[in-house]
Order: structure tokens, then sequence, then C-alpha cells
């Protein structure tokens, strides 16, 4: 028993590495988000709560602790209180499979970007759970919007990752990036990565199609009933999914820590800040769309993601087969 | 270093059958969905317990990301209430003993007259371990190599019976607003808007 104790525990200590500053890196994404889209609205953002409002986060995080929290009377409160919590675990045990650089990864799995599609179309349970037990009208149509436009979008990533499944002849993250050492994705695939992170954003009920939480329509959307710390756990895991979007859009397309040219100012940049620039890149885009395109409507976001999505993509893996054959570029891969 | 294999065994199948057992019992229909889960998910960690990663992960991705998705959908949209559920089932319970007992009969002659092959009796927790393979690439190898036809068999009458309730369930609707995406997109400001100087004190 004991060594099995001593087995876990730093298998324990490798999770908090990792969990420590992902919540580090939610809570400033939430201060960045506000000071781009305050550049770019040509107003100053948050800057009062310390140096440039770097204390910010922390400001709204204890704001959030010490609140009350409030069970609606006709809810069914261990449903109503699981829903946060489903939401928040699944955006943190999805990193269990992320490579940061060669070898820092702390599951390095045959299967991890099944595992990936696996836990992230397990999110849908977290909204549609919580806006079925609140027992209110908005937060189950905030729900069943949200539901129907992720398991819609889910199809599509879905293809984008066969694609890439059928460049890289492996379903293993770290050899998913060593395949791309000499081209990244995003060049022969670059309609991919767009269709990638289109997706990835009706998939993170991000702006522009963040439908679920129209406030003009549905109040917040699913959320409406929760306050405090159940709602700071919806909130966290929203951000944390942002995040893990970003760094599986780096993965697949960007050549995770690889750097751009195999030169020597290049190369002397460790793996793990190409890797953590690619993320940045990426979530700065999600930034830059919230600021920039008006919201869609319902049956405009449905009609993208099944009229054109669906078949563009279904007709890109027809198309990656193809040439895979006719040329023979197939690496018969590890699986 | 004890081996942790087991008990993780009697663990998720404990949790898996009584989460089956709560899917028949539950008295509110979402629970039981909710429940139904749970279950996909045991199945799903004994196959990983089995080395078939391949096939917990699809197991998770298409029955509990997408299937129990539907069901929760439905069962939500009827909302069911308990009492109504079990109001006429007296009349069904000759039928049902009756097949649940034929089916727990089959199902006992098969489990007492099946055994394994001594020689493959390695092959039932690891079947990829001596070939040097994923278990995924074994799948490939049989479904797309070895079974081909009958694997595109299969996925065409899916596609019939998709097709099938499709055409089933599409009805046309007469006056509904349809915004062409096309036309749309073809509009100009000048079809559109036009500004115009009006005099003070008339109208337009």
């Amino acid at each position: 028993m004991i060594e099995s104790i001593l087995y876990l525990l730093p298998l324990i200590g490798y999770v908090l590495l990792i969990i420590v500053p992902l919540l580090l890196v939610i809570a400033y994404l939430t201060y960045v988000e506000r000071k781009v889209i305050a550049a770019m609205q040509l107003r100053i953002g948050p800057n009062v709560v310390g140096w440039f409002g770097l204390l910010q986060p922390f400001a709204d995080g204890l704001k959030l602790l010490h609140k009350e929290t409030i069970i609606p009377t006709r809810s069914n409160p261990i449903i109503f209180l699981c829903a946060p919590l489903v939401t928040f675990s699944l955006s943190l045990s999805a990193w269990a499979v992320i490579p940061f650089a060669p070898g820092v990864v702390i599951s390095n799995i045959n299967v991890g970007i099944l595992y990936l599609f696996a836990i992230s179309s397990l999110g849908v349970y977290g909204i549609i759970i919580a806006g079925w037990a609140s027992n209110s009208k908005y937060p189950f149509l905030g729900a069943l919007r949200s539901a129907a436009q992720m398991v819609s979008y889910e199809v599509s990533i879905g293809l984008v990752i066969i694609v890439i499944l059928l460049s890289s002849g492996s379903m293993n993250l770290t050899d998913i990036v060593e395949a791309q050492k000499s081209m990244w994705y995003v060049v022969p695939h670059l309609p991919m990565a767009v269709i990638f992170m289109i997706s990835a954003l009706a998939e993170t009920n991000r702006s522009p199609f963040d439908l679920p939480e129209a406030e003009a329509e549905l109040v917040a959307g699913y959320n409406v009933e929760y306050s405090a710390i159940i709602f700071a756990l919806f909130f966290l895991g929203e951000y944390g999914n942002m995040i893990l979007m970003s760094a599986i859009g780096a993965l697949l397309f960007l050549g995770g820590w690889l750097p751009p040219f195999h030169v020597i100012p290049f190369t002397w940049i460790p793996g793990f800040i190409w890797f953590a620039l690619k993320v940045s890149f990426l979530l700065f885009i999600f930034l830059w769309v919230r600021a920039t395109f008006p919201r869609f409507r319902y049956d405009q976001l449905m009609r993208l993601g099944w009229k054109v999505f669906l078949p563009f993509t279904l007709g890109w893996v027809v198309l990656t087969g193809f040439v895979m054959v006719a040329f023979n570029l197939f690496s018969g891969g590890q699986g | 270093m004890i081996n942790i294999a087991p008990i993780l065994f009697y663990v998720f199948s404990g949790v898996l059958l009584s989460a089956s057992l709560m899917v028949v019992t539950a008295r509110n229909t979402v629970h039981g969905v909710l429940f139904l889960i749970v279950a996909f998910f045991n199945a799903a960690a004994l196959f990983l317990l089995a080395h078939a990663e391949f096939i917990a992960m699809i197991l998770v991705v298409v029955y509990v990301g997408a299937v129990a998705v539907l069901f929760l959908f439905v069962v939500m949209m009827l909302n069911l209430e308990g009492g109504e559920m079990h109001r006429g089932i007296k009349g069904y319970t000759f039928m049902g003993v009756l097949i649940g007992g034929v089916l727990l009969v089959e199902l006992l002659l098969m489990g007492l007259s099946w055994y394994t092959a001594p020689e493959a009796f390695d092959l039932t927790t690891a079947p990829t371990s001596g070939l040097k393979i994923t278990n995924t690439q074994a799948l490939g190898n049989l479904l797309y190599t070895h079974y081909a036809l009958g694997f595109q068999g299969a996925g065409l009458i899916l596609l019939i019976a998709m097709i099938g309730a499709i055409v089933l369930t599409l009805r046309h609707r007469e006056g509904v607003r349809k915004q062409n995406i096309r036309d749309q997109q073809e509009r100009q400001v000048r079809e559109s808007l036009r500004l115009i100087d009006i005099p003070s004190g008339s109208g337009v």
C-alpha cells in the first residue's frame, strides 16, 4: 500500500504543476480579455486595482468567493451543484494528455487526440444539466440552444481531426507534433485550420456564437440561477476550455513546441515557450473576434455548421485521403 | 508495488452494476438517463482496464457524447412525471417477467457451456500484446482490410436508415420567412438605403 502511495505522490505533483499555473492563466485571461477589448474600443479597461489593474482578477475572485451561494427552491439541488463541477473538472482533465514540450506530458497515451475529443464532447453535459436543474425558463432555453450548437460543431471538429490523423498517421499527440517537423499542418490544411478555429469558437460558446447567453433574449442563458462560487466554477471552466481549444489548435496545426524554422536563433528558444506563444496567439484571436463581429442568429449558426462546414470538411477528408494514396505519402505510423 | 487492476475492476463493475440498476428503478426519468451516463463511463473504464483504449474512447464519444445527449434532450422535453410512467405497469407484469425469464435462461445456457481455448486465454486481456501493433491498428486491419465489404455494407445500411428517418420527419411549412444567404450577400447599399433631403416643414 505504501509503495502505491509513493508511486502516486509524484503524479499528484505533476498534476498540481499543471493545474496551478493553468488557474493563474485563466485568471489573467479574463484580465487580458478586458484590456484587449478595451484597447480595441479606445477605452482604458481595468486600471484601478494594482499596477495597471494587474490585481483585478484576484479582486473579482474574492468578490465571487464571499458572496452567498443561492440554490433556487424549486431546483434539483444535487444536480444543480454537480453541473458546474462537471464543467470545471472536464476542462481540467483534458490537460492530462497535452504535451508542452518533448516528453513533458502527464500521460502520453496512444489515443490522445481521441481522448481530447471525448472530453470535449462531454462538455455539453455541464450546460444541459445546469439548465434543467435550475427549473427555470431562461436557463432551460439557453441550455437547449447551447447543447444543439455544441453537438453540431463537434461534427466538423471530428472531421478536422480525421484529416490530421490521415496526414500524421498517428493518434498520439507527441507523434502528431513530430510529424509537423518539416511543415506545420496549417500550410497544407489552411481551410481546416480556419474551420477548426471557427468551430472552437462555437464549441466554447464564445462570440460571435454566444447565443446561449445572448443577454438581450435570454438574460444570461444557462447560468442565470447560479451565484458566487458555483458561478465562478462555470466561469473558470469556460475560460479553461478556451485555453484548451487554443492548445489543441496549436498542437494540430501550428506544430506544438516546434520552432517555425530549424535555424539558430529560433532553436535557442525552448519548446514550451514556442508552445505558449502559439497558444497566446490563438487566444488573442478568440478575443479579437469577440471585439469585432456581431452575434450570429440561431438559424444562421445551424446553417453554417451543417450546410457549409460539414460538406466542406467531408470533401477535404476525401481529398486528403486521395492525395495521400496518389502520392504514397502514408507514413505507416504507429497507430 | 501491489497490483491495483483487480481492485479497480471491482470498483468500476460495482458502480456499473448499481448505476444500471438505478437506470431502471429511478422514478425521475432524467435521473435515469444521468445514471445511464455513469454506467457508460464505467463500461469505458472497464475497456481501458482490458487495454482496449480505442473502444473505450469511441464508447465515450459515441454513446456518452452523442446518444445519451439525445436521450437527455428527449426526456427533458417530454417532462415525464414519475407517476405517469408507473400507472399502467401492472398490465405488463406477466409478459415482462416471461420475456425476462426466457432471456435469462438463454444467457445461463450460453454462459455455462462457454469455455475459452487455453491458447486464447492470454489474449482475452491484451488482444494485441504479442503483435507489436496498437489495438487501433488491429481493429483497422480487421475492419478495412479483411472485412471491408461487410463494414461498408453496414455503413450503407445505416446511411439508408438515416435518409429514411429524415424523409419521414421532413415537412415543408408554408409561409416561413427564410433568409437566403446569397441574396443577403449580394445586396448593395444603393438597393436598400436611400438618402433624402427633406425640406423643413414637409413630410417624405
